[in-house]
């Protein structure tokens, strides 16, 4: 080859040599190249391999719309499958190989699918793997899965540093093509806020193709010279390398950055925007005949950004093939180049002469491409039929433009047909999203029309938002035409005409899903899989379409069309998820005593947010039952406290907050007097139980709620419900002091000892003066603000104290020092729920959202002489049937013999069988106290069954065992510890 | 989404917690004959409208209102951002 590979373009800097490996060898590129412009300029024309039937693919695009170009990307330490060489910027060092071939992609195994394509049509995998029906899962799935799939995942863990972010604006305008440009530049001067977002890396968009002149510039200097005006505005933020994915309700749009030599690699934004305009330009479209899929076939326009944009210059001899204008400035480019152009084919009878020295071939088709793994020539017809053979490397065809308006779509508004361009535009009913499409977008496909389209729809939106336009002035472009003839496909020939190359769809399938009654274009959609694949058929839809149309003898219009749906082009979840990950992936709430508990020794558990202490080791102690037996033991022989924060706490205040707490339990507190507290049960309106607590009413018009710890939030928003939607009038107000208050449990024999030690002087703890259920706001140590609560979870005699959160560590540490007497002990949640099961009270396991309050025994705590949320409903019949289940304790019959919750009980004569279950097992635990296992569950007619033997089963485990029934209050039956 | 909070103006829809159907303000009497039945049709019984809306949203990461929002079911637009306390008032239903 005489002539140099390259010619010259700005856009490429053939001063800096990047070096990048494809499947293993070495080549070089420019600076400003990507994948796909290097790999052509080394004459590397087979990339790929397609995805069904293994056929040898090039590159057919020089964009996001690419069905053919897939690559992997080789990192260190992961592979990025899927990756468009044509939209890869080429880097120094890039490493790609080809998909869907193996051993290698000049000698792919799999090809052998292509030999069997008779029998691998449309609707292959539902006719075929029907039967026998258990084979599925043993035989066909596995095989289809190996085989199939675009891609492959590395399955390494993928270290890239991804963000999420915020955006806000006027007007959003995506895309940085003519329409785009002037769009930002209208609207930036009028001083509104504007985001112009650009999918590649360089800004300018179709005018980076092209060499005419825009006011006596190139394209390019004139893009530079508006991107130097709109960069001088402040109130314009352009964005490259940004695609944006979808279109959401409200005006909010997401989009992927992508960034360069950063720490972070990519930003997903959500864009929120009061106006957005779609300047997405349009997507040539093919022309389906024989063999029309080899490589060396691509778009004419995109053989004109190879030549333009990336001086990509040795094509040896170009045909092109084509039904409208456009492609005669493809011809004229490659001209003016110097570039061997045998000439063009076009559909038709009467095209525009441009220039004498292009010659055409009017009224032709080409009918078939020859070739094995690229292309040697096509074969062409005239309107007589005469058949002629042309020798030829490449071959640029074009079936019309397609305005790009995937985004317009996804807000469920379908596109409208425009029978002046043979193409769908945007829909115009975008009520919530207000977007607009201009220029190219629009279906203005020459420039000076593009220009007056943006021009108009931009003034509009500055209408809308009551803005004034400041002077600005059009470039001076020279009058261009666009006609085309809707030409779809080509009939003649009866081997497979390529429509979706991606998914390796041909004229012969769709006819087939036709013939098979598959009509609608939704179905046919899905029995073909035309348009679906990481190109989401960008460049085949609308010639499907009209294939379609053309069997059904309907007009495209009447077949209808699929919508684009988000994302706009494929994203990696990891994207979507940004940074919230790993520990990142919800926020972890400590408790007020956390690094006092840490240094002295806690283990920690997860219960929701939250990390709570779970026992505290001491030296001697290996296994955690050792400390968590030694704990329960300490608290029930002498004294030990527990940090509860987490239990939620909300303040309610004002003249009705004893009417409102009275309507939201479902137990009676209107004689609550000042200074008690009393336990509660909150149901939900359909009678099962919601959450339980106590409430303690510190003053006349001053209540005080405890929720359970998982439950805090959703109790809350319940209330705000009941009195913001059901009794406004009422004079109440709620707010969570959850994390304002610190709340220590302090419970055991000894417990009033330790109380008195901090309770300054002028209050009161005998059991005379402060009793079982008592509660007073008090100073301790000196003054420190405090609230007590006489109540008990262990079942000890035990107290609750609350302080502002900064003196929780302070307090744990004074606890240990003035009560070493008592050899005072912190408890964790282990030792926490050993004793609430030993004492029989109802935590999260029993509170499962099944349960009723006559489930629990607490039937009749519901009381019906008075309105609270679920009392009409926990009436109904199906709630209080006789031999439902009720609370009971278990007994293992061997003490030593653990009961597993989640088991199930059954007669100990009956049969494991889902008919004869009678309950399950909530909690278990071993009971230092009582030296044996025991649990609590729910069995059925429970109450008159203690001291019945019954079988427990685990099949899931394979075990079974036996239990006796018992009082699930297994410690201080009647209450005289805690009233001590 | 955007949610045009009557007190804060537009705030994202990932601010707010859905409940449902604003009919849950209409809850009846406890007291009356037939109240059962009026709690099981208030709890059970949903119009699925493909349309005009009126639902419940709580500003969970906000200032804790609850609001009554008439959207199209359809399109998603949305019409009207109201308190349902305010709502509620207006109603004059209020069982006390």
């Amino acid at each position: 080859m005489t002539r140099p590979t390259r010619t010259k373009s700005s856009l490429i800097n053939t001063n800096k040599k990047l070096s990048f490996v494809f499947n293993g060898k070495k080549y070089e590129g420019f600076q400003g190249d990507t994948l796909a412009s290097a790999l052509l300029a080394n004459d590397v024309k087979l990339i790929a391999r397609s995805f069904k039937y293994h056929r040898p693919r090039g590159i057919f695009t020089s964009g996001s719309h690419e069905p053919n170009a897939l690559v992997e990307i080789i990192h260190d330490d992961y592979n990025e499958p899927n990756s468009k060489a044509t939209t890869v910027e080429l880097y120094e060092g890039l490493v790609a190989k080809s998909q869907n071939c193996w051993p290698s992609l000049k000698y792919d195994l799999m090809s052998i699918n292509d030999k069997f394509s008779k029998f691998i049509g449309a609707g292959f995998y539902y006719k075929t793997f029907m039967w026998p029906s258990f084979f599925w899962e043993k035989v066909y799935e596995p095989v289809i899965r190996k085989a199939a799939g675009i891609g492959k995942l590395s399955k390494n863990k993928n270290n890239t540093n991804s963000e999420k972010g915020f955006l806000y604006c006027d007007l959003l305008i995506i895309g940085s093509g003519p329409s785009g440009l002037i769009s930002a530049f209208i609207a930036g001067l009028s001083g509104i806020k504007v985001i112009i977002v650009e999918e590649d890396y360089v800004f300018g968009g179709s005018l980076n193709n092209e060499i005419f002149k825009i006011s006596n510039m190139s394209p390019q200097a004139w893009v530079k010279s508006i991107l130097k005006e709109i960069r001088k505005l402040s109130n314009v933020r352009c964005i490259e390398n940004t695609s944006v994915i979808g279109m959401f309700d409200h005006g909010v749009f997401g989009a992927i950055q992508k960034l360069k030599e950063s720490k972070i690699e990519q930003i997903f934004w959500k864009i929120v925007s009061k106006k957005a305009l779609l300047c997405s330009g349009s997507l040539e479209r093919l022309i389906p005949f024989q063999n029309n899929d080899l490589p060396g076939i691509m778009l004419s326009g995109s053989i004109r950004s190879y030549l333009n944009r990336w001086g990509v210059s040795n094509f040896d001899k170009v045909l092109l093939f084509t039904n409208n204008d456009d492609t005669y400035v493809t011809a004229l480019d490659l001209i003016s180049n110097g570039i061997n152009l045998i000439g063009v084919v076009d559909t038709r009878d009467n095209p525009r002469i441009f220039d004498t020295k292009i010659k055409v071939f009017k009224s032709s088709q080409v009918v078939n491409a020859t070739g094995k793994l690229y292309l040697k020539g096509v074969d062409i017809v005239n309107k007589e039929g005469e058949l002629t053979h042309l020798k030829c490397d490449y071959l640029g065809i074009s079936g019309g433009w397609n305005p790009n308006i995937h985004l317009s779509c996804h807000t469920g508004v379908r596109p409208e047909w425009n029978e002046k361009i043979y193409a769908f535009v945007a829909g115009k009913k975008n009520v919530s999203t207000h977007l607009k499409a201009a220029g190219s977008a629009n279906g203005k496909f020459s420039l000076n029309e593009c220009i007056l389209d943006a021009e108009k729809q931009v003034l509009e939106i500055l209408s809308d938002l009551e803005m004034k336009p400041k002077k600005y002035s059009l470039p001076k472009i020279k009058e261009q035409s666009f006609e085309i003839d809707p030409f779809w496909f080509v009939k003649i020939g009866s081997q497979r005409k390529w429509v979706d190359l991606q998914n390796d769809v041909t004229v012969k399938d769709i006819e087939m899903a036709y013939a098979e009654n598959f009509r609608s274009v939704e179905h046919l959609k899905r029995y073909t899989t035309l348009g679906m694949g990481t190109d989401q058929g960008k460049t085949s839809n609308v010639t499907g379409l009209a294939i379609l149309a053309s069997l059904s003898n309907k007009s495209i219009p009447d077949v209808g069309t699929t919508v684009f749906r988000p994302p706009y082009i494929p994203l990696s979840i990891e994207a979507l998820v940004g940074s919230s990950i790993g520990k990142n992936f919800k926020p972890t709430r400590l408790t007020p005593t956390h690094n006092w508990a840490r240094d002295n020794g806690a283990s920690f558990t997860e219960t929701g947010l939250w990390l709570r202490a779970e026992y505290y080791s001491q030296k001697n102690e290996y296994h955690w039952r050792m400390s968590v037996d030694r704990e329960v033991n300490s608290v029930r022989n002498s004294v030990g406290f527990c940090d509860v924060s987490t239990l939620g706490k909300i303040d309610i205040q004002g003249k009705d907050a004893l009417e409102f707490v009275n309507k939201v339990y479902c137990n009676g507190f209107t004689k609550l007097p000042v200074g008690k507290v009393r336990y509660g049960l909150m149901l939900r309106e359909d009678g099962i139980v919601m959450d339980d607590g106590t409430t303690a009413r510190m003053s006349e018009n001053h209540f005080i709620m405890t929720t359970t710890t998982v439950n805090a939030e959703s109790v809350y928003r319940h209330l705000e419900f009941c009195h913001q939607c059901l009794w406004p009038e009422m004079d109440v107000h709620l707010i969570s002091t959850t994390d304002a208050w610190a709340q220590i449990a302090i419970a055991g024999p000894n417990s009033r000892k330790i109380i008195s030690k901090i309770v300054d002087k002028q209050f009161d703890v005998s059991d005379k003066n402060f009793p079982f259920m008592a509660c007073k706001e008090i100073t301790i140590c000196g003054g420190v603000l405090a609230r007590l609560f006489r109540i008990s979870f262990s079942g000890e005699l035990a107290y609750e104290l609350s302080i502002p959160t900064q003196y929780a560590s302070s307090l744990a540490s004074y606890l240990m020092e003035i009560g070493k007497d008592e050899n005072i002990i912190p408890y964790g949640t282990e030792a926490l729920g050993v004793m609430r099961i030993e004492k029989g009270h109802a935590a999260g396991a029993e509170l499962n959202g099944t349960i009723s309050a006559l489930n629990l025994n607490m039937g009749k705590m519901v009381s019906n002489k008075k309105d609270s949320i679920g009392m009409v409903l926990s009436k109904r019949e199906g709630l209080n049937t006789l031999d439902g289940l009720r609370l009971v304790g278990l007994k293992p019959l061997k003490a030593n013999n653990q009961l597993i919750s989640g088991s199930h009980l059954f007669n100990s004569s009956d049969t494991i069988t889902p008919r004869n279950d009678l309950g399950y097992i909530t909690s278990s635990c071993y009971s230092p106290t009582l030296k044996s296992y025991i649990a609590l569950g729910f069995l059925k007619n429970g109450c008159n069954r203690h001291g019945d033997k019954i079988k427990i089963s685990n099949p899931i485990l394979g075990k079974e065992d036996f239990a006796e029934v018992c009082n699930p209050i297994f410690v201080d039956t009647n209450g005289e510890k805690l009233r001590a | 989404m955007i949610i045009d909070h009557p007190l804060l103006g537009p705030r994202d829809a990932s601010e707010f917690i859905y409940l449902g159907d604003a009919s849950l303000l209409n809850r009846p009497n406890w007291d009356e004959e037939k109240s059962e039945d009026n709690f099981y049709k208030y709890l059970y019984l949903r119009e699925n409208v493909a349309g005009m809306h009126k639902e419940l949203w709580f500003h969970q990461q906000g200032d804790r209102s609850w609001l009554v929002i008439s959207r199209n079911t359809v399109t998603h637009e949305i019409f009207k951002v109201e308190l349902a306390t305010e709502l509620k008032k207006n109603m004059g239903k209020s069982n006390d």
